[in-house]
């Protein structure tokens, strides 16, 4: 097949098809299906290894990706901070290691769905699809870490401008053609999650419970309550 | 003064027989569904006993409920703001399964289909969660009637405090003694299940008090089951949503009795409406535990007090409730006559269930065939009672003993009286210093006696009006959803992917 063509889809083509079905669906999902968005727990079924699996899984995943969205959002202050060796070595290592975390949280998660009976009858299908792009994505990142470093700089100076660009609706394919074929899967793979998104379990990232850091203890709610009424109360 | 009303419970102990019928009929209406099937909303406790789930009241293991702090402000002893968020991934006071049971049904088909051999065929235990044969270790009530009790009576969290002696007594033959814990969710005037939501997924309605969880919001953070002390949120593995009792809301709003109430064969169930001022609840949650019943005693508000019925309909209290919590049973057994006590008010979450201690069985001596009751010293007998005064304290008076008596030698005075009354054999004399002595007067003893022994239905269950057909119509127009398929669920509840 044509590499021009071939990397018109993967590059252009996939990543909108994958956002336009993520912002879609979740917003479809939340408005018709509120009731499916859970963190669908299994701590109550094994309390015993879920700490080991779910603790460095999430605390993993949460600062790789919060690490690549500043990426995006502001290359050139990474840029500035990569300009000494030492912070370049900090920041590389800091991010290979909470992706080492990922993964280790990843295999304590599918080892334990897999190996307990209970926990198996609340996995679906869709879950273990989900755990095995995700072992491919962590798996692959880790080996984009290895083989290419310096991914904190290069990311900054190629793929910020490449993402930049889908956004603007003005798609810039330059620097991702040129890319290490690792790079490239790990890319492709990231859309393809994206996509994935909101038919998973995963949608209850976005309904993290932000309010609870600012309202009151006490929830009262009061059915067709007057407003005078209201207003005195207040 | 915010006056607001509060559907609250009285449960009398001296009359419950531990037959679970209440636990059936909540288990029938509510919890017979896939994720449901170990959660029982209305169970029935020995006492002693630990309970379900297995040693609940032990908060050193589940820290549930409320605590205060050095400076005197209350925090949840599991997770509070601070903790939320190393607490969301793993909530390190979670109950898992284990500490509730295994839910069973049996391999009835193998009665059917199992292949000719030499034995008959038996109906094995299977999981309800995964279908595999199970090995049963404990069930819901395990313990019941002080079954295995060198292992489930003995661990009773009340029995702190008590002397070696007394413990040995209440397991030695002819000597034991047990009485049963009907239990509910208690819907809390401080509910710690509410305030450690992190969705915000649970609430208090402002109306009637009922304490309930938004299916659509919640997110399975599990806070709840942690911070509940009681342990009546319960988590659905199924769905993975927190599930709980909800008084039987649908049948309230339509002037019935919740279905355990309702079932109740020994009548032992009231149900009625409480004015309370919601603005000094932390207030009195933050007292020390020695003036905790008092202390949720003076927020309970005297609903013939003009004061009080001017505040109410300032508030928006229908004239309906307020007539209801005029004729409540449960005010006269909590405020007026002072004998229901809340449990373990010392988790400091203000429950709105109240129980009556029960009496233990009277002692008496027996001379030749013929049983005597002692008749002198008749305060004798509360001390000397079966069940330690410091076990019923410890349950429902904050571990302090003072409350208990009065309310057991009230009961005690309302027993003697009504003896003198229909049976004459008693010194009336004798009768009237009792009475005196457990500040209770005739026509009171007569009344506790009424209420007690008989009640009828419309007085154990004053449901005020609930106005629903009104807060609805504010809401929605019903000609507007004419044909549809009505409010709420479009669909119905499905998991999650």
């Amino acid at each position: 097949m044509d590499k021009n063509f071939l990397d018109q889809f993967l590059f252009v083509a996939l990543p909108y098809v994958c956002l336009f079905t993520f912002f879609l669906m979740t917003v479809y999902r939340y408005r018709m299906q509120s009731f499916s968005y859970s963190s669908l727990s299994s701590q109550f079924l094994e309390n015993k290894h879920h700490f080991w699996a779910v603790v460095p899984f999430h605390y993993g995943i949460l600062v790789i990706t919060a690490g690549h969205l500043i990426a995006f959002l502001i290359p050139r202050q990474i840029l500035l901070w990569n300009s000494h060796p030492l912070r370049l070595y900090v920041l590389e290592i800091a991010a290979l290691a909470f992706g080492l975390l990922t993964l280790i949280g990843l295999v304590g998660v599918i080892v334990r769905r897999f190996s307990n009976s209970k926990i198996r009858c609340v996995t679906t299908p869709t879950d273990w699809l989900l755990f095995g792009m995700l072992m491919l994505q962590t798996a692959g990142g880790i080996a984009v870490a290895l083989f290419h470093p310096w991914g904190s700089s290069w990311f900054a100076t190629n793929l910020a401008p490449y993402l930049w660009s889908i956004f603007k609706l003005n798609p810039d394919i330059m620097f991702v053609a040129a890319m290490p074929a690792l790079v490239r899967f790990h890319i492709v793979f990231a859309f393809l999650t994206i996509g994935f998104f909101p038919f998973t379990r995963l949608v209850h990232v976005l309904v993290i419970p932000n309010p609870y850091l600012w309202r009151k203890p006490q929830v009262v709610r009061w059915y067709g309550r007057r407003p005078s009424v209201e207003r005195n109360q207040r | 003064m915010n006056v607001r009303s509060q559907v609250s419970m009285v449960f009398h102990l001296d009359k419950c027989i531990g037959c679970h019928t209440c636990s059936i009929a909540c288990k029938n209406v509510w919890t017979d569904r896939k994720g449901t099937e170990y959660m029982w909303w209305n169970n029935v406790e020995t006492k002693p006993g630990t309970g379900y789930p297995t040693k609940w009241e032990d908060q050193e293991k589940y820290k549930g409920g409320w605590r205060t702090n050095g400076n005197g402000q209350l925090e949840i002893r599991s997770t509070g703001r601070a903790r939320v968020v190393p607490n969301i991934f793993h909530n390190p006071h979670m109950p898992s399964l284990d500490d509730y049971y295994e839910p069973w049904t049996y391999d009835y088909q193998n009665l059917f289909n199992a292949p000719e051999g030499s034995d008959q065929p038996t109906a094995m235990p299977i999981s309800r969660i995964t279908g595999e044969e199970l090995d049963i270790q404990s069930g819901p009530n395990w313990d019941d009637d002080l079954g295995g009790s060198p292992i489930y009576a003995a661990n009773d969290p009340n029995l702190a405090g008590l002397t070696e002696q007394q413990r040995q007594q209440l397991g030695s033959v002819e000597r034991l003694v047990f009485f049963y814990l009907p239990r509910i969710c208690n819907h809390c005037l401080n509910p710690c299940c509410v305030a450690s939501c992190p969705s915000g997924a649970l609430y208090k309605r402002g109306e009637d008090g009922i304490v309930l969880i938004d299916q659509q919001r919640c997110r399975a953070w599990r806070s709840c089951v942690a911070a509940c002390p009681y342990k009546k949120t319960y988590f659905n593995w199924f769905t993975g949503k927190s599930e709980k009792c909800i008084l039987c809301f649908p049948r309230l709003e339509t002037g019935q009795a919740p279905a355990c109430f309702h079932s109740c064969v020994g009548r032992i169930r009231y149900l009625g409406v409480l004015l309370y001022d919601a603005d000094r609840l932390e207030e009195v949650a933050r007292l020390p535990d020695d003036r905790l019943v008092e202390g949720q005693r003076s927020l309970i508000l005297d609903p013939f007090d003009p004061a009080v019925i001017a505040a109410a309909e300032k508030n928006g209290v229908p004239e309906s409730v307020i007539d209801a919590a005029q004729r409540s049973p449960v005010y006269q057994f909590v405020m007026k006559w002072k004998i229901a006590l809340p449990p373990h008010i010392e988790y400091r979450t203000l429950p709105m269930l109240f129980y009556v201690p029960p009496m233990s069985p009277v002692l008496a001596n027996r001379e030749n065939d013929t049983i005597h009751h002692a008749t002198d010293n008749l305060f004798h007998e509360i001390d000397n009672a079966r069940v330690p005064m410091k076990f019923l304290a410890n349950l429902l008076g904050g571990g302090h003993e003072g409350v208990v008596r009065y309310a057991l030698a009230k009961q005690m005075a309302v027993r003697w009286h009504r003896r003198a009354e229909t049976v004459g054999d008693v010194d009336r004399e004798a009768v009237e210093r009792l009475l005196r002595a457990a500040d209770c007067t005739a026509d009171e003893a007569d009344a506790i006696f009424k209420l007690t022994a008989l009640c009828t239905f419309e007085d154990r269950f004053v449901i005020p009006p609930m106005c629903r057909e009104q807060a609805i119509e504010m809401m929605k127009d019903p000609h507007e959803h004419r044909q549809e398929a009505g409010f709420g669920f479009v669909g119905g509840p499905r998991r999650g992917l």
